[in-house]
C-alpha cells in the first residue's frame, strides 16, 4: 500500500463509522416523559430539507457534473440547473398536494387517486426500472472513485459499494434515518466547499489565469453544438431534469415525513436553497480543471473532483483535501444507493418476494433481504459493461424516464380531475416504453452524432408530450370511468390545512 | 372409445356439470347480495339468479316494489308490483297467471310468474320473481329454494352490517371509557399539588382538560400517530403525578413515523393496560418500580409501535381469548384494538402480544404508512 492510498482509505472508513454512529445514536435516544411532548417533535422542514439533499445528491452531482463541464463546457450547466429547478416545479405543482394525499410511495399515490390496482402494479414496475437505472451510475461512480483512490479495477469498486449498501440496508429494511441523511448532505457540501477555497487561493496565487483560453469558444456556450440537433438536445435535457425530479422514488418518500402540505412546501423551498449553494461548486472545479488538469479532459473526466486537489496542492494539505473529497464522494453514492435500494426492495418485497410461491412464503424480513439482494445485483451486473458512459449522462437518462412517466401522472393526477385509470395506464406505457427503449439503445450502443442519436439519447422532449397527450386523449375516450371519488380527492389535495373541512 | 371415456370422467357426468353450473352461478350472485338488498345489488345479482334457475326472466324486489329485472318480459314489471307487496306481507309464495300479466305480444315468453318471499331473521324483506311461459310444480320448488338461499345471503349481509355497527359502538364506548377511578385519582393528585406547587397543579389541570377533550372527540375514525402519542403522554403525565417514582416511562419515538395515520385510540388502551400491569407487579419487586417503554420505529413502508411493561405478564392462552373478543376478559381494549386494526389494514396487521407469566408483556402494533381509505 503506497502513501497515496492512505487519505482515500481513511476517508472511506471515517464516513462509514460516522454514518453508523449517527444511526445508532439516533436510535438510542430515549426520553422520559419529563422531557416533555416528544410526539410534537416532528421533523422540521430545514432538517428534512438537508435529509432530502443528502438522499438526492448522488455520484452524478458530486463527480459527474464537474467532469461533464470540464469536457463539454457551459452546455452541461443545464444538468445542475435542471436538477435544482426540478424542485421549483415540485414546489409549485406537486409538493403540498402530494403530502395531503397521504401517499407514501408513487404507487400509493396512483392507487389513492385512481382507485385501481392495475395502475398501482404498473407504477411498481416503473419504480423498479427507474431505481435500477439510477443505481447503475452510482455503482459506476463507485468504480471510478476506487480506481482513482486505490487503483482497484473498476468492477471492484462497484462490488464493494454494492456489498456495503446491501449490508447496511438488510438488517430489517430500516429506512435511512433523517439525521444520517442530513449529515450526509452537510458532509458532501463541506467536502466540496472547503477544498474549493484552498484551490481558489492557489489559483489566485498563480495570477488567476483565465480557464477559457485553453478551450474552444464552444466551451463557454450554453448550448450543445450541432445547430438544430444541439438545440433539441439542450431543450430535451431541460425538460427531463425540470420534470424528472418529482418522480424520483427515493425522494418522494421523504415528503411523507412532513406533518402537512405547508411543511412540505417549506421543505422544498429549503431544498432549493441548499441545492442552489451546492451546485455552484462543481462548475468551479471544472473551470479550475481546465487550467490544472488538462490530461483528464478526454476519457477520465469523472475523476476530476477527486484528483484536482492533489494536482494543485501537494504534501499533507493535498492529502487531507483528497481525503475530504473522497469522503464526500463515498457519502454521495452510499446515501443515494441505500435510498434507491430501499425503494426498489420495498416494491419487490411487497409484490414479488413477499408473495406465496407454491406452498412456501418468506417472512417479512427475509423477503425484504432477498428483494434487497435482487435490487442491488441487477444494476451491478448492468454497470459492468456500461463503464464508459459518463456518470451524469446515465442519471440524466433516469430523469428522462421519470419525466416521461411519473411526471405526467402526478401533474394530471393532481391538477386534472378527468384522469382515468385507463388513461394513466396508456400514458405510462407510452412514456415508459418510449423513453425506456431510447435509454436501452443509448446504453447498448456507443454514442454517435446526428438526429437519431439525439432523439434517442435525450428522449424527454418527445416522450413527455407523447405521454401527456396519451393520458389526456385516452382519459377523454374513457371519460365514463373517472373514479367516483375524484372530486372529493381533489378537494382533499388542494384545501389548505388551515381551512376546516370535514375530510 | 377410450378417449371418450377419459373425457367423460375428467369433466364429470351431466349431473356433475349441472351441479357445478348451479354452484358457479350461486357464487357469482353472492358478493352483490352480501351488500344487502338495494337497487344496485339486485341489478348485479339478478342475472346470475336467472341463469341459476334457467328461466326466461327473473326479478328481485323489496317490500315497496321491483328493484331489478333480468331477461325477457320487462314490460310486465309494472304489473307485478302489487303481487310483490302482497307476498312481502303474507309471506306465502304466489303464482301470477295470464289474467294479471296481460300482454299483447303473442311471442312473449313470460306468461306466468312465481313470486317467492325473502325472509331475513323472521322479517319479510322482499320477493324473488321468476317469469316463465308456464309454471310447473318443479319450478315453484326451485324458486322457493333459490329464494331461501338469497334470504341466507341477505342474512349474512345483515350480520356484516351489525358487526361494523358493533365496532363503531365499541369505539364510542372506548371514548367514554376513561375510567372513573382515573378521573378521581387524577383530580386527587392535582389537588395535592394545589398548595405545595400551584404551577404544577395548573399545568396538570390543563393536561387533564386536553386529555379529556381528545378522548371525547366526536369526529374522525383516524388520527395521526403524533396526536395519539400526545394523548398518551398526557395520560402518563397524570399517572406519574399520582404515582411519582413508582412509575418509570421511556419513550423512544422515531420522528419519521409521527405523520402516520392510525385508528383513533389504538395506542391509548394498550398503554393503560401496560400501566396497570406494571404497577400491579411493582409492589412485589425489590425497588417497587413499574417500568414502561413505548417505542415507535420506522420500517420503510410500515411503522412498528411497541408497548412494553415489566409486570406480571399473562398466560398466553388468556391473551388469545381476549384477542378473540371473549367478553368475560377484563381487557376490552385489547380485542377492540385488534379488531379495528384488522378492519382497517387487513388480517396481516393484527396485534401481536408477547407475554408469559412473570415475564412482562409486550404488545406490538404494525401500521402501514399508506392504506387505501385510511386518512386523517
Amino acid at each position: 500500500m503506497n502513501a497515496d492510498v492512505v487519505p482515500g482509505v481513511v476517508a472511506v472508513i471515517l464516513v462509514s463509522v460516522a454514518t453508523l454512529a449517527i444511526g445508532t445514536w439516533g436510535l438510542r435516544i430515549s426520553r422520559t416523559t419529563s422531557d416533555f411532548l416528544v410526539a410534537s417533535r416532528t421533523v422540521r422542514p430545514r432538517l428534512n430539507a438537508s435529509a432530502i439533499g443528502g438522499e438526492y445528491l448522488s455520484a452524478a452531482s458530486f463527480l459527474g457534473v464537474a467532469g461533464l463541464l470540464l469536457t463539454f463546457g457551459a452546455e452541461m450547466l443545464w444538468y445542475p440547473v435542471g436538477w435544482t429547478a426540478g424542485y421549483l416545479v415540485l414546489l409549485v405543482l406537486v409538493a403540498a398536494p402530494l403530502r395531503r394525499s397521504g401517499a407514501y410511495t408513487l404507487p400509493d399515490f396512483a392507487e389513492a387517486r385512481l382507485g385501481s390496482r392495475g395502475v398501482r402494479k404498473l407504477c411498481s414496475v416503473l419504480v423498479v426500472g427507474i431505481g435500477w437505472l439510477y443505481l447503475l451510475p452510482q455503482f459506476q461512480g463507485a468504480g471510478v472513485t476506487l480506481r482513482s483512490t486505490i487503483g482497484a479495477p473498476p468492477w471492484a469498486g462497484s462490488l464493494v459499494v454494492a456489498l456495503v449498501v446491501l449490508a447496511s440496508v438488510s438488517p430489517g429494511g430500516m429506512r435511512s434515518i433523517t439525521f444520517v441523511q442530513a449529515f450526509q448532505f452537510w458532509l458532501k457540501l463541506t467536502a466540496l466547499l472547503v477544498p474549493v477555497f484552498v484551490l481558489l487561493a492557489v489559483w489566485a496565487a498563480d495570477g488567476a489565469p483565465d480557464p477559457t483560453t485553453t478551450a474552444a469558444s464552444s466551451w463557454s456556450t450554453p448550448l450543445a453544438s450541432g445547430g438544430g440537433v444541439g438545440l433539441y438536445t439542450t431543450y430535451s435535457l431541460i425538460v427531463a431534469t425540470f420534470l424528472g425530479t418529482m418522480g424520483l422514488p427515493h425522494v418522494v418518500v421523504r415528503f411523507y415525513t412532513n406533518p402537512d402540505g405547508r411543511a412540505a412546501r417549506r421543505t422544498t423551498l429549503a431544498v432549493l436553497v441548499l441545492l442552489g449553494v451546492f451546485y455552484v461548486l462543481p462548475p468551479l472545479y471544472a473551470a479550475l480543471g481546465r487550467i490544472y488538469a488538462p490530461d483528464l479532459i478526454d476519457g477520465r473526466s469523472d475523476v476530476l473532483v477527486l484528483e484536482l486537489p492533489s494536482l494543485m496542492v501537494g504534501g499533507l494539505l493535498g492529502a487531507v483535501l483528497t481525503g475530504l473529497v473522497t469522503a464526500g464522494a463515498f457519502a454521495a453514492f452510499l446515501s443515494t444507493s441505500s435510498g434507491l435500494t430501499i425503494a426498489v426492495a420495498g416494491v419487490l418485497s411487497q409484490d414479488v418476494t413477499g408473495r406465496r410461491w407454491g406452498s412456501y412464503r418468506l417472512g417479512g424480513v427475509a423477503s425484504f433481504r432477498v428483494a434487497a439482494a435482487i435490487a442491488v445485483v441487477v444494476p451491478l451486473l448492468m454497470s459492468l459493461p456500461a463503464q464508459d458512459v459518463a456518470v451524469a449522462r446515465t442519471v440524466g437518462l433516469a430523469f428522462a424516464v421519470t419525466a416521461s412517466t411519473f411526471a405526467p401522472l402526478l401533474m394530471l393526477g393532481i391538477w386534472w380531475r378527468g384522469l382515468t385509470p385507463a388513461g394513466a395506464v396508456a400514458g405510462l406505457l407510452v412514456g415508459g416504453l418510449g423513453s425506456g427503449a431510447a435509454v436501452a439503445w443509448t446504453l447498448a450502443t456507443s454514442s454517435s452524432s446526428g438526429w437519431a442519436a439525439a432523439l434517442l439519447g435525450q428522449p424527454a422532449a418527445w416522450s413527455v408530450p407523447a405521454s401527456l397527450a396519451t393520458m389526456v386523449v385516452v382519459s377523454k375516450l374513457t371519460a365514463a370511468s373517472v373514479p367516483a371519488h375524484a372530486g372529493r380527492f381533489m378537494v382533499r389535495l388542494h384545501t389548505p390545512e388551515a381551512v376546516d373541512l370535514q375530510r | 372409445m377410450a378417449r371418450w371415456k377419459w373425457r367423460r370422467t375428467s369433466l364429470g357426468g351431466e349431473a356433475d356439470r349441472a351441479a357445478f353450473r348451479a354452484l358457479h352461478n350461486a357464487s357469482l350472485a353472492s358478493p352483490a347480495l352480501r351488500e344487502g338488498l338495494t337497487t344496485a345489488s339486485a341489478e348485479k345479482s339478478v342475472g346470475h339468479l336467472r341463469a341459476l334457475l334457467g328461466t326466461p326472466a327473473a326479478g328481485l324486489g323489496d317490500t315497496s316494489g321491483l328493484l331489478g329485472w333480468d331477461g325477457l318480459g320487462g314490460h310486465h314489471r309494472s304489473q307485478l308490483a302489487a303481487t310483490i307487496s302482497q307476498v312481502a306481507e303474507t309471506g306465502r309464495t304466489m303464482i301470477v297467471d295470464e289474467r294479471t300479466l296481460v300482454c299483447d305480444d303473442g311471442a312473449c315468453q313470460v306468461r306466468q310468474a312465481i313470486v317467492s318471499p325473502l325472509v331475513v331473521e323472521d322479517t319479510l324483506v322482499g320477493a324473488l320473481v321468476v317469469g316463465a311461459p308456464h309454471t310447473t310444480g318443479g319450478l315453484v320448488r326451485a324458486a322457493d329454494e333459490v329464494a331461501s338461499w338469497v334470504s341466507g345471503q341477505l342474512e349474512l349481509a345483515e350480520l356484516d352490517l351489525s358487526r361494523n355497527r358493533l365496532m363503531e359502538a365499541e369505539v364510542r364506548a372506548l371514548r367514554a371509557q376513561i375510567s372513573p377511578h382515573f378521573i378521581y385519582n387524577s383530580l386527587g393528585a392535582i389537588a395535592s399539588f394545589v398548595r405545595t406547587d400551584p404551577d404544577r397543579a395548573r399545568e396538570l389541570l390543563l393536561e387533564f382538560a386536553d386529555f379529556t377533550r381528545y378522548s371525547f372527540r366526536r369526529h374522525g375514525e383516524y388520527t395521526t400517530l403524533a396526536e395519539e402519542l400526545r394523548s398518551v403522554e398526557r395520560y402518563l403525565l397524570l399517572e406519574q403525578a399520582r404515582f411519582g417514582e413508582r412509575l418509570q416511562v421511556r419513550l423512544k419515538i422515531a420522528p419519521e413515523v409521527l405523520p402516520v395515520a392510525v385508528p383513533f385510540l389504538c395506542i391509548q388502551p394498550l398503554v393503560e393496560n401496560a400501566v396497570r400491569h406494571g404497577l400491579e407487579a411493582s409492589a412485589d419487586k425489590e425497588d417497587g418500580v413499574g417500568r414502561l417503554s413505548i417505542t415507535a420505529r420506522d420500517l420503510d413502508q410500515e411503522c412498528v409501535i411497541e408497548v412494553e411493561d415489566d409486570g406480571t405478564g399473562e398466560d398466553p392462552e388468556r391473551v388469545r381469548q381476549a384477542l378473540a373478543g371473549d367478553a368475560s376478559m377484563d381487557s376490552v381494549g385489547l380485542g377492540n384494538v385488534d379488531a379495528r386494526l384488522r378492519n382497517a389494514y387487513g388480517d396481516d396487521y393484527g396485534l401481536v402480544v408477547e407475554t408469559a407469566p412473570g415475564a412482562g408483556t409486550k404488545v406490538i402494533v404494525r401500521v402501514p404508512k399508506f392504506a387505501p381509505g385510511v386518512q386523517v
